[in-house]
């Protein structure tokens, strides 16, 4: 059997273990069978990405030849993003039990369900070489995420899930919409050969339009400012596994198909001409780089401030994008996988620390240090990540980003780039003098140092992102890899 | 004859150090024994590079690929060996000082505090060696952070509002000028390593290169040229031996021989000389010279009235390297050291002081001198070093610095070192005319004595080693002079 026919299990694996995990008894088989399918898709993942590298592997579905059937088409890029979501994904059941338990008491198979349906439906998304079926996995995962959501114990996350479902929902219904004018004008939805069919009907409004209604959705699943509304209140209300799992894959995801549209579908040199594409963006990374950077600055509630701190930090990966450059995308990529380590990292330690005091509001937090010197150190190391300090996974992002900048001659950016570090470190600061720099008031219990089960994970994902600071062997090859195949596909739009 | 261990591994060995130290926490004489063991082996391992160095062996080591083409290496040479043996030495005589001085002063969390103190040194060693501008941001990074906790050590609310201001301006400073300068290095002349005479000449115009002069110069927030000059009065909150050894010491001289690196190394004296900007910035240290000195002037209080004096006294050497003549900078590279062995004896006399009478005014020192001799009497030898008055090492550093200064035709810096000596003068000394002219007040108990002699001894050795520098001068002379070679 070799890899391209072993390819496609990396969805179906999680997909159809769900229905089984769902119609499983207790706690511990559920989260075992959920681990294994993740695990297993996760090993498949890191086994596509060398191959994917050199050439593009596709997988015909039902041997129907690709422009009639539905094909997995993987290259450097999706590869690279599908590692990324079910690595992460195994990473983040690693801490899931434990925590599960006491945020779903009772029927945690449907629980599980849930997440391995969004699972495959993010990979789906992520692997499939077909424009309908973008749209119906992230359907899957969607309305599964929504649900998940909805399990928060705050009964303030029934809320944050109904307006995440409305959002969310206007989203896939834009993607739709210009999915459909798509087909419309090229009569086919294989994204391969949509992309040689374009340049016929290019000059079109239904064309336009459509690339328009994409990117809208798209924005919208992305989190980018002005369309980032649903997800402080999702990420904050979510059960803290959900959180960790959607914080490191699905904004990333919904980049991933958004790159995959302008740069391979469209063309580079058609989706930033036709539309004020790159300033748009730009602007809109810009100041979500800062309205997220600022508005973090001031929250209570960690979670929440960790969820505007990522509306931030997609606003870097868009701000790589806009640079419409190797290094720009290059840039985007690397952050992409960096950040998912870093805010992983992040709500780990904020997850433990509600795990372990009931509350994730900074005014409990003070003089924690002590008490749980290893999940707050974990915290400050993640921090330290976070803005961007030598030997993090977050300063190789920065320095990349910095360099896309230098490079393309804009100079305002790199200041832009380094003001918004700098909120960063009042943001992670804040937390580490409440922990530290302060005595423990009277009134706060006292409580222990948590679980190795949840500290064990955390630990990962923190070595992990000095591990991928120093190392960059890997994440460095990938993301240029990857740029390069965005871009160098992406001339279809001029060829005949 | 001492082995010769690899540059990494000095690095290497503070970091392990903190590491043995951090691991005895709660047994205090096991801990104690780690401090010891660490300043003593890293300065072995320092003296073991001198002799092989001095015969023309030149080390360079790669220690790590960090990105493609970018990686974190190390190289010895003079100036960093100048850095490296001050920072070596001073450290050895801080350690009982800070020992003798946590314990008495009845601190708390001493594991933190001499782990983080180790941590710091080695972070200055890393510096110290940096081949390349991504290995010396990376250090200086370790070394902004690691010195935090021990600025907040106490945990008050003064403490913690001074270690915020402190880690946000070195912060701020380096990731907001002084990166951008070095990817900007690395992305027109395709280089970030080191070499003598400089790497931006006859790759970028002078106007460029005056943009990066400026964006590094204020990027390097430790070496607190105005107006980024506040973390440095702000850290005095720290417990003295902190003050002392870092902050006269590792941390504001890693800022300045950052500086001498850059215009050395990275612009090249020539190209420097050539750059528009360069005057400016020599103005902007200029006036933080004269300023820091007419602000120290009133400072009531002993620390912040030495802090203040610091900021002045690291200009000097900005403005050395900045005159851009050979001359002024050997001066520069010896006011480090010079300055570094004067002042470290005026914090710990203050650290003493302050131990052994809870007094922290400079208006409350009157009689003290009768009743603490060896600890005034190493106070006025410590601000004569720093005033630059024979016989103590002072006198040299100032005197290549205003030839310098002669030599450059830069009349107006002339003005400002005669100006600023005078000033030196002017706040240095009466804390010790107070001491020993004045009679102690009435009414003041006559039970002060001596701090505890784990303090006294390294300030008398430290005040010693200032008068052997004015006769062995020709030491860092002669490796500054090497720099040029």
């Amino acid at each position: 059997m070799n890899i391209v026919d072993l390819m496609p299990f990396s969805v179906l694996v999680p997909l159809i273990a769900s229905a089984v995990v769902a119609m499983l008894p207790g706690r511990t088989l559920p989260w075992a069978l959920t681990f294994l399918a993740t695990l297993i898709s996760a090993v498949i993942a890191a086994l596509v990405l060398p191959a994917a590298t050199d050439v593009t592997l596709s997988y015909p579905f039902g041997n129907w030849p690709p422009p009639i059937g539905i094909e997995y088409r993987v290259d450097a890029a999706n590869a690279f993003v599908a590692l990324l979501v079910s690595g992460m994904a195994t990473l983040a059941l690693l801490w899931a039990p434990i925590s599960v338990n006491r945020e779903v008491p009772k029927r945690q198979g449907p629980f599980y369900a849930l997440f391995l349906l969004a699972l495959s439906g993010l990979l789906g998304i992520t692997l499939t070489g077909d424009a309908f079926n973008v749209f119906v996995f992230l359907e899957i995962s969607s309305l599964a995420t929504y649900a998940l959501v909805a399990y928060g114990s705050d009964r303030r996350a029934l809320l944050a899930a109904f307006r995440y479902l409305i959002m969310g929902t206007i989203g896939a219904t834009f993607l739709l919409i210009g999915i459909a004018f798509l087909y419309m004008m090229t009569g086919t939805l294989n994204m391969a050969d949509m992309a040689e069919r374009l340049p016929e009907v290019r000059d079109t409004r239904s064309v336009r339009a459509a690339l328009a209604f994409i990117i809208v959705g798209l924005g919208l699943k992305l989190a980018l400012l002005p369309l980032h509304l649903w997800l402080p209140n999702a990420y904050a209300y979510a059960p803290n596994f959900v959180t960790i799992f959607l914080a490191g894959t699905a904004t990333k995801v919904a980049l991933y198909v958004m790159l995959r549209f302008i740069f391979t579908v469209f063309a580079p040199d058609y989706s930033f001409v036709v539309l004020p594409l790159a300033t748009v963006l730009m602007v809109l990374a810009v100041a979500g780089m800062f309205a997220g950077s600022w508005v973090a600055m001031f929250q209570v509630h960690l979670k929440r401030m960790l969820a505007y701190s990522s509306v931030a930090q997609v606003g870097y990966m868009v701000l790589g994008v806009s640079l419409v450059t190797a290094a720009g995308l290059t840039a985007a990529f690397l952050h992409l996988f960096n950040h998912a380590l870093i805010k992983t990292a992040l709500f780990m330690a904020i997850g433990t620390v509600m795990y372990q005091t009931g509350s994730a509001k900074i005014d409990d937090l003070r003089g924690l240090g002590r008490q749980m010197p290893w999940t707050m150190t974990a915290f400050a190391l993640a921090g330290l990540s976070i803005i961007g300090v030598p030997t993090t996974a977050g300063f190789i992002s920065k320095w990349y980003l910095i360099l896309a900048a230098v490079e393309s001659g804009a100079w305002w950016l790199v200041g832009l780039i380094v003001l918004t570090s700098m909120m960063a470190v009042v943001y992670v600061w804040r937390v580490i003098e409440a922990a530290w720099m302060t005595e423990r008031p009277a009134n706060l219990p006292m409580v222990r140092e948590a679980p190795l089960g949840l500290l064990v994970p955390t630990w990962i994902l923190v070595a992990l992102n000095f591990y991928f600071g120093l190392d960059t062997r890997l994440t460095v090859g990938a993301a240029s890899a990857a740029a390069e195949v965005m871009l160098g596909s992406g001339v279809s739009g001029v060829n005949p | 004859m001492l082995p010769q261990i690899s540059l990494a591994g000095i690095v290497l060995i503070p970091f392990l150090g903190a590491v043995a130290i951090a691991l005895a926490a709660g047994r205090a004489r096991l801990r104690n024994i780690f401090c010891w063991a660490s300043s003593i082996i890293f300065l072995l391992a320092v003296l073991g590079q001198v002799a092989p160095f001095l015969e023309g062996e030149t080390s360079r080591q790669v220690a790590w690929q960090l990105l493609p083409e970018l990686t974190i290496a190390f190289q010895l040479e003079p100036l960093g060996l100048v850095f490296l043996l001050l920072s070596s030495s001073l450290w050895l005589l801080a350690t009982p000082y800070a020992i003798g001085y946590m314990a008495h002063g009845g601190y708390t969390n001493l594991s933190r505090f001499f782990a983080c103190y180790a941590i710091a040194l080695g972070a200055a060693a890393g510096i110290a060696l940096a081949d390349n501008l991504l290995t010396m941001f990376v250090f200086y990074e370790i070394l902004s952070v690691s010195t935090y906790p021990l600025v907040a050590h106490t945990g008050t609310s003064k403490a913690r509002r001074g270690a915020r201001v402190y880690l946000a301006l070195l912060l701020m400073t380096s990731i907001c000028f002084w990166l951008p300068a070095m990817i900007w290095v690395w992305a027109s002349t395709g280089s970030i390593d080191f070499a003598a005479g400089g790497i931006l000449e006859g790759q970028v115009s002078p106007a460029v290169a005056g943009w990066m002069l400026v964006l590094f110069m204020f990027g390097t927030g430790k070496a607190a040229l105005m107006p980024f000059h506040r973390w440095l009065p702000a850290a005095m909150v720290a417990p003295t031996p902190v003050s002392a050894l870092l902050h006269a010491v590792a941390v504001v001289k890693a800022g300045v021989f950052v500086v001498l690196k850059l215009a050395l190394y990275v612009f090249g004296i020539d190209f420097l000389r050539e750059i528009p900007l360069t005057d400016f910035v020599l103005y902007v240290a200029a006036f933080t010279m004269l300023a820091a000195s007419l602000i120290a002037m009133h400072q009531d209080n002993l620390k912040a009235r030495l802090a203040y004096s610091t900021v002045s006294q690291l200009s000097y050497i900005v403005v050395g390297a900045m005159l851009a003549t050979q001359v002024a900078a050997i001066g520069g590279g010896m006011h480090m050291v010079m300055h570094g062995y004067g002042k470290i004896t005026l914090f710990f006399c203050a650290g003493a002081i302050y131990l052994a009478s809870k007094k922290t005014l400079v208006s409350e020192l009157d009689g003290l001198g009768r009743r603490m001799p060896f600890t005034m009497g190493a106070f006025l030898l410590g601000a004569l070093c720093v005033i630059g008055i024979p016989p103590l090492g002072g006198l040299w550093s100032k005197w290549h610095l205003v030839t310098g200064a002669f030599d450059a035709g830069h009349g107006i810096v002339l003005v400002a070192f005669l100006v600023s000596t005078l000033l030196n003068i002017a706040y240095l000394l009466p804390p010790v005319l107070r001491a020993f002219l004045k009679p102690l007040p009435a009414g003041e108990s006559s039970s002060i004595k001596e701090a505890p002699w784990l303090c006294v001894v390294p300030l008398t050795l430290t005040a010693a080693g200032a008068i052997a520098l004015f006769f062995f001068a020709g030491i860092p002379y002669g490796l500054m002079e090497a720099v040029f070679e």
